[in-house]
């Protein structure tokens, strides 16, 4: 286990696994946003009071989950970045920056949208919607630390500081409507009770769910492949491909 | 592990719980300002601010809707279950709003007890379901 560990973490093996995995991440996303997306937009049936306009959550709360996950992926090689230097983290670590800001601006973006025929508002500064406002400045802050040094190594530990200190705001964005009163509506399907969602809404919600997840882990592969090499450019291994 | 990197992470540890304890404080002495409303038993027992704006919030009481005068002018009552305040509001309401919808109204305080709403906005509940179950009648029960 210990060796297996050592091994996906030296660079030119990571190189060639993620390079395998590739194609069959993309046709395990294809095929679950596809029955992800059949499922909410036409199979599940119209919310009794929304109407259809609830099937924007099916875009909505997958992205705000990833926003958090990714987050807190990058929390975790912040801590073995700052313990044990492994390179692999800090090229995971900041490969998940755009991947994790670009979801937190989906689910932004589609929460404004919902929230206007809904509440009546695109907008309000209540503790959810502001909280996640600051989970997309912490990811530009952590893209725009690693950009401002040019020392890389240098670089990965700032940011990796950055990205510990930051995962303080994930449970507060968890919570926030538990903890103080909102605008935003409680957890459906995250709590310890049972969901209140029927199950023919809640099936695709999942699905897209992981179709997200798998999205992740194909866009970081790929972003960390392109990360490794422009790094390791002068190394053998890249010079032999 | 080496102690090179015992320390490293012991530190980093401590780090973590030094800014998760000043977040902590710092959230909890902002309590009031980060509520979003207040609810009518605070503003009945004087929680709430006389002379701005502030938010309230809470569920419309059945069969208190009504447009006295021009038309124009809605009042209905809000309720957290234990207390009501009426709120008039002249201007129109989000499409959820109904009797028995969470809602939070932005205004002021009138010198009748009333409140006078600048702003209405719907609270959406966490539940969804299809329009045949809540016919009959499952939208109290959880699944």
């Amino acid at each position: 286990m210990f060796l297996w560990f050592h091994k996906f973490g030296s660079p030119p093996h990571f190189y060639r696994i993620a390079g395998k995995w590739i194609p069959w991440l993309s046709g395990l996303f294809l095929v679950l946003v596809t029955a992800g997306l059949f499922g909410g937009l036409i199979a599940a049936p119209p919310d009794y009071q929304q109407g259809d306009s609830y099937r924007i959550m099916f875009v909505h709360v997958p992205s705000a989950w990833m926003s958090m996950l990714v987050y807190v992926a990058m929390a975790v090689c912040g801590i073995i970045i700052m313990v044990w230097r492994m390179k692999l983290a800090e090229i995971v670590l900041i490969s998940s920056a755009p991947i994790g800001a670009s979801f937190t601006f989906l689910a932004l973006v589609t929460g404004s949208l919902w929230g206007k025929p809904m509440w009546g508002t695109y907008w309000v500064w209540d503790a959810r919607l502001t909280s996640e406002l600051i989970l997309l400045f912490l990811y530009l802050g952590i893209i725009g630390l690693h950009n401002a040094i040019e020392d890389k190594r240098v670089a990965a530990r700032a940011v990796a500081i950055l990205a510990i200190v930051g995962a303080v705001n994930v449970p507060i964005i968890h919570f926030s409507v538990e903890w103080w009163n909102t605008l935003h509506q409680g957890p459906t399907v995250t709590k310890f009770d049972k969901p209140s969602i029927y199950w023919s809404m809640l099936l695709p919600l999942l699905l897209m769910a992981l179709s997200f997840q798998v999205y992740y882990v194909l866009a970081l592969f790929q972003q960390c492949r392109a990360e490794l090499l422009r790094r390791e450019r002068n190394s053998k291994w890249v010079e032999e491909l | 592990m080496t102690p090179a990197r015992k320390k490293r992470l012991a530190l980093i540890t401590l780090m973590l719980a030094g800014v998760t304890v000043g977040v902590g404080l710092a959230l909890k002495s902002l309590d009031q300002n980060i509520m979003f409303f207040f609810t009518p038993s605070e503003v009945l027992s004087g929680k709430a601010p006389q002379d701005r704006l502030f938010r309230i919030g809470g569920m419309v009481v059945d069969g208190s809707v009504n447009r006295p005068g021009d038309g124009l002018t809605v009042k209905f009552d809000l309720t957290d279950n234990e207390q009501r305040v009426t709120v008039s509001f002249a201007g129109i309401l989000p499409d959820l709003f109904r009797e028995g919808q969470g809602i939070i109204a932005n205004g002021k305080l009138g010198s009748n007890g009333e409140f006078v709403a600048e702003e209405v906005l719907a609270k959406h509940d966490e539940n969804y379901m299809p329009q045949e179950l809540a016919d009959m009648g499952i939208g109290e029960e959880k699944y």
